[in-house]
């Protein structure tokens, strides 16, 4: 206990938060100051009602020049929250940031336990640890490490395309990656949008050939991120960027191969009408796709199949673009920060059997009528089911796997807005009856209300309550050849059936399919749904966890545009912040050796997953590379002769942290109590 | 693969067919099955509705028993009941004994009163549970000798095998009873009504409201062109199956529909006996198929 | 309140377990914090240092904290596969391993050690892990091991002055 600063003793400031009511409701805070000011070396002890304001932080600072101060302990909040504000006041005050230690009393006390004895008991042992930890501390300089300019951005929706854009115009180099043949994501699919009707293509379109044609980015579809290394700043990525077959450089889109093709008529479903028309193994994802190049599909190409087709397209390509022998590509490509903006995979309406999706021809999927209803769709925007007919009654089921405990309990917030927007769509084309059933309403947006309003007025029908199932039974005559739709009408407590000629479910939002490998691959955390996690739910929206990647549109969660516009924003608004800094600061928690303790017996040699320690033949000791470690202390806690350490985690610390957890101090001992 | 049985009342009674035709399979699969020694009332209905602690006890003590007697006589844990209500009340009792304290401490106390307890290890089985995923489709498709070809079923859950506890089939839109019948070479009809309700007791107290349910059922199988109904539960066979007069005088329209355990249409495709199968105690046998059953079977 | 209040005395109560627990940053400190937002109770008895990684988590530092008067140790790490750190938690369970056939011989039973993954978004998971360890702790009542090291001590003290008198009758025999 007696280390200190320099070869003084620990004179320590000791200064417990109310947080409002936050923890004061629970722990006794005078009790909690009266104790620490008894702990040997405790020169003030102070309570006060937020730490984390400004007079709070000035009285640290004013205490360190009075009192001479040389270690500081708060118990207010997680580290997690505010660690940095306090060591910044804490050098305000003219002391070293990292003679500080932060004791959590918030999370860790007065909101998870409710006797207010047995929070106080425990906010003193948690501040005697703290405050034997302390003395230990040592004077540390933070390292800065710099940030490459460039950034990638994964996934090409309006989130990634947004983001791009915003960096590229900002000067940054940009690399897009996107898995499919073209970017534009669910967006590029939705026929309108709420709640001004705009039409989606008419929008995105623009964005997606600025991409295409901005200097700044460099645009890689079909094509996906395969290895991530480096850390924040310095990352060296790996993509693989798939073969489609077609020269992306000669290729000018003019599709006269596709048209060549042998198969005369498309075969396979097409992936951009989600299934409701077919393609060739030669194909355009749609008009407008980004980049104009084809894609040749190995799974349905005969040559692929058989290697004997005729290869009509290969002949009337005038430019040479088509090339069986292209293979996959890997590039390696340095970027400073990463933005995910992969998106999101609809609610597969299969899993609620009882809706009779896949069953019955004239159910549909949300999604399905984006593209029945759109005019570059499958019908030419003409409203035809797939038995032919035209329908003269719609039903629109809302929640399909949300808001539900047997699939999703989250709510897809955006399911209300787009099935308003469909009823108008449906009523537009066709002039047919539209039914809603929905459990609540939520149009929570700017004009999102009103637009609900212009539907009541449009007489489209809204019937409270969640459908029970969609059947082919009928029980009267009028419902022959028709799809029963059974309902509680919750509003006058009656179950109803209502005869339709067609169903649209209006299927949630989940994570993306391949969410958690995505996760993995960028070391960032998902929450328990399983969509990306941020770092704070409200004060850091866009960052994650690991410095220097963002998240950005439905990888978040469910998100409508404007939201995911919004998001993408900030998202390369924090990237940029990173950029022009030119450098951040990393905790200087990395290991470092103790040379003369070393014996050179290479334990620690395979434990560091970074490579940052390597073995010196010449001096038969281990060394470490500070610029590889990123701080773990796996090799501190392997080293079996205490040679390595690490900086803020150093074995004194933690043994006083346990010592002073778990020893009652003299004072206590004096104060006649032992625990 | 050794079982308890929990035959049940209705099984002793108007659902012998049941247990004559379940237990000739699992002979025919060679399965063991145990009779649980000195059962009770399951507690089902009646019970529950009047006085649930009672149905609790009443359950836990068959519970109780077969962990005993499972344990003794190394039968497993698993505990085969083959009426719906019984699976159903001994599911729930199993549960809340799990999940309730309140429900567990008066149930200890009762048992406790009769010399008993229950460490809650045994798992409630339903027969076609036991037979789609334990023996598995594929093993009652080997041992299939005649495929029930052209034969079109209206496979019948109920409610109370799926619903509120969802155990092994969807809650809603069940599919396990069809893939069976699938595998033994008939065809299921698709069949929305196959989770509604099949009357249960109103068929008795409110009559007019029971046999409304009832016959839509049937109408709407006959509808779809199936041969017969298919169930899994004594209560819902005998509604199906017993008003059918009934409900041709009061509607006044032709109605025919036989309706068979699922375990009788698996001994018919084992090509067992139909003696041996209870189709005796059917009042709408399918005679149709007995015909040929019958005279394929010689060649067995 | 500067230097104010001497005589600090404690709530006396009955006996509480006291379990010492290592959280990594990255998945369970995070998860711990995310219980406290969610304000899920749990038992009090768990005191939380914050380390890096798992694999930051020196065995020595769990026989610390027995030694020092821990009733139960709580490890704390991400999932498999999830460490922040690519393989820090393996590592610490390579160690745990090992650890605890060392605590076996040292007669601390089992329910008083326990390595648990959870990750950032399990703030539940926290809480019914404290809760279940707590109640499996104080039904094993206090472990007492600085009590015994006084006792050992005093046994080996017995010992090696019976030896030293062995001797010295040899000597003068």
């Amino acid at each position: 206990m007696s280390k200190s600063n320099g070869n003084r003793p620990a004179r320590i400031g000791f200064y417990v938060c109310h947080c409002g009511h936050n923890i004061s409701g629970t722990v006794d805070v005078a009790a909690v100051a009266r104790y620490a000011q008894a702990l040997p070396h405790v020169v003030v002890s102070r309570e006060y009602k937020y730490m984390c304001s400004d007079p709070g932080q000035e009285r640290i600072a004013q205490d360190i020049r009075e009192h001479a101060l040389n270690r500081i302990v708060v118990a207010s909040c997680s580290p997690l929250l505010h660690e940095h504000t306090f060591r910044t006041a804490v050098e305000k005050g003219g002391l070293n940031p990292f003679f500080f230690q932060m004791v959590n009393i918030r999370e860790n006390v007065s909101w998870v336990n409710e006797s207010p004895e047995e929070a106080t008991e425990k906010a003193m042992d948690l501040a005697r640890a703290a405050v034997h930890r302390v003395a230990f501390h040592k004077a540390l300089e933070p390292k800065r490490v710099p940030i490459l300019p460039d950034v990638l951005v994964v996934g090409g929706g309006i989130a990634g395309i947004h983001a791009a854009l915003t960096l590229a115009n900002a000067g940054r180099k940009v690399v897009l990656v996107e898995r499919e043949p073209t970017i534009g994501g669910h967006m590029a699919m939705f026929d309108k949008t709420f709640p001004t009707l705009d039409c989606a293509a008419c929008i995105l379109t623009p964005k997606m050939s600025q991409v295409k044609n901005h200097p700044n980015i460099t645009l890689w579809t079909y094509s996906e991120v395969s290895k991530v290394e480096g850390y924040v700043g310095n990352y060296t990525i790996t993509v693989r960027r798939k073969p489609r077959y077609i020269s992306e450089k000669l290729c000018v889109g003019c599709m006269e191969c596709i048209e060549a093709c042998i198969y005369k008529e498309g075969k396979f479903p097409d992936e951009f009408n989600a299934g409701l028309s077919r393609r060739k193994p030669i194909y355009i994802p749609f008009p407008q796709a980004t980049p104009q190049v084809v894609v040749i599909d190995p799974q349905t190409c005969i040559e692929f199949k058989t290697g004997k087709c005729k290869k009509s397209c290969l002949e009337k390509c005038d430019r040479d673009a088509i090339d069986f022998s292209q293979k996959e590509v890997v590039e390696e490509i340095r970027v400073g920060t990463v933005i995910l903006a992969t998106g999101y995979k609809t609610f597969d309406a299969g899993r609620l059997p009882h809706y009779g999706y896949g069953k019955y021809d004239n159910v549909y999927t949300s999604l399905e009528v984006e593209r029945l209803v759109n005019a570059s769709g499958p019908t030419g925007g003409e409203l035809i089911l797939r038995d032919g007919r035209r329908p003269k009654t719609v039903g629109i089921i809302h929640c399909v796997g949300s808001r539900d405990r047997n699939t999703n309990r989250w709510c897809s917030r955006t399911c209300c807005m787009y099935s308003l927007k469909l009823a108008h769509l449906l009523k537009e084309h066709t002039d047919a009856e539209v039914y809603n059933f929905y459990i609540d309403i939520r149009a929570a947006g700017k004009s999102y209300e009103e637009f609900y309003d212009k539907l009541l007025e449009e007489n489209v029908h809204f019937i409270r309550g969640r459908v029970a199932e969609v059947t082919d039974w009928t029980a009267r005559p009028s419902e022959e050849g028709k799809l029963v739709i059974r309902v509680e009408d919750t509003m006058i407590g009656v179950v109803r059936r209502i005869p339709v000629d067609m169903v649209v479910l209006a299927v949630g939002m989940e994570p993306q399919f391949d969410a958690q490998e995505v996760r993995r691959l960028f070391n960032i955390s998902c929450s328990t749904e399983g969509f990306f996690l941020e770092r704070h739910p409200k004060l850091a929206p866009v960052d994650t966890f690991t410095d220097g990647v963002f998240i950005a549109g439905a990888c978040q969660g469910p998100k409508d545009i404007p939201d995911s516009v919004a998001q993408a924003g900030a998202a390369a608004s924090q990237a940029l912040v990173l950029i022009d800094s030119g450098s951040i600061e990393l905790e200087p928690n990395t290991a470092y050796l103790v040379e003369e303790d070393c014996s050179g017996c290479k334990s620690c040699l395979t434990i560091c997953p970074y490579h940052a320690i390597s073995h010196d033949e010449a001096r038969k000791k281990a060394s470490i590379n500070e610029a590889l470690c990123k701080g773990c202390g796996t090799c501190t806690a392997t080293c079996p002769s205490g040679a390595i350490r690490q900086n803020l985690f150093e074995d004194e610390e933690i043994y006083s942290e346990i010592r002073g957890l778990l020893t009652p101090m003299p004072a206590e001992a004096q104060g006649g109590e032992s625990c | 693969m050794r079982y308890l049985y929990y035959p049940g009342c209705s099984a002793a009674t108007t659902g012998k067919a049941y247990e004559k035709s379940l237990l000739a399979i699992f002979r025919a699969l060679s399965l063991s099955m145990d009779e649980l020694e000195d059962w009770n009332c399951c507690g089902a209905t009646s019970y529950m509705a009047i006085d649930e602690t009672k149905a609790f006890a009443l359950a836990a003590r068959n519970l109780a028993l077969a962990e005993e007697q499972g344990r003794s006589s190394g039968s497993g844990h698993e505990i085969v009941a083959p009426c719906s209500a019984c699976f159903l009340v001994l599911t729930k009792t199993n549960q809340y004994l799990r999940d309730y304290p309140e429900v567990r401490s008066r149930i200890v106390q009762a048992l406790d009163a009769a010399g008993l307890t229950y460490h809650g290890t045994v798992t409630v089985r339903h027969p076609l549970d036991v037979i789609v995923n334990d023996i598995g489709l594929e093993r009652i498709e080997k041992r299939v000798t005649r495929r029930l070809k052209g034969m079109k079923v209206a496979c019948y859950y109920g409610c109370q095998m799926v619903r509120p506890f969802k155990t092994f089939d969807h809650a809603f839109y069940p599919t396990s009873m069809d893939r069976l019948v699938k595998a033994l070479g008939a065809d299921p009809v698709d069949w929305p009504l196959k989770t509604r309700c099949c009357g249960g007791t109103l068929t008795g107290t409110i009559p007019e409201a029971g046999l409304r349910l009832n016959r839509l059922l049937i109408k709407d199988a006959v509808k779809r062109k199936a041969d017969m109904i298919l169930t899994c539960c004594p209560l819902c066979q005998f509604n199906l199956e017993c008003y059918q007069d009934q409900i041709a005088r009061e509607y006044q329209e032709k109605i025919h529909c036989p309706i068979l355990y699922f375990t009788q249409l698996i001994g018919m495709a084992f090509g067992l006996g139909d003696d041996e199968l209870g189709m005796s105690l059917l009042f709408q046998p399918p005679t149709r198929f007995l015909g040929k059953q019958k005279g394929e079977a010689a060649h067995v | 309140m500067l230097n104010h209040g001497a005589g600090v005395s404690r709530p006396s109560r009955e006996w509480q377990p006291r379990i010492v627990a290592f959280f990594c940053n990255w998945c369970t400190y995070t998860a711990a914090d995310l219980a406290g937002v969610s304000r899920l109770k749990h038992a009090s008895n768990i005191r939380i240092i914050r380390v890096m990684c798992s694999g930051r988590v020196d065995p020595q530092f769990v026989l610390e904290a027995f030694a020092r008067g821990a009733d139960g140790v709580l490890m704390g790490g991400c999932h498999p596969g999830d460490c922040h750190y690519m393989e820090g938690n393996y590592k610490a369970l390579r160690r745990v391993r090992l650890l605890r056939r060392m605590l076996r011989d040292l007669g601390i039973e089992e329910d008083r050690f326990r390595l648990e993954w959870i990750s950032a978004s399990e703030g539940e998971k926290v809480r019914a892990v404290v809760n279940d360890m707590t109640a499996r702790v104080r039904s094993l009542g206090p472990l007492k091991l600085p009590e015994k090291f006084r006792d050992w001590d005093r046994e080996i003290g017995e010992l090696e002055e019976k030896v030293g008198k062995m001797e010295e009758k040899e000597h003068v025999g």
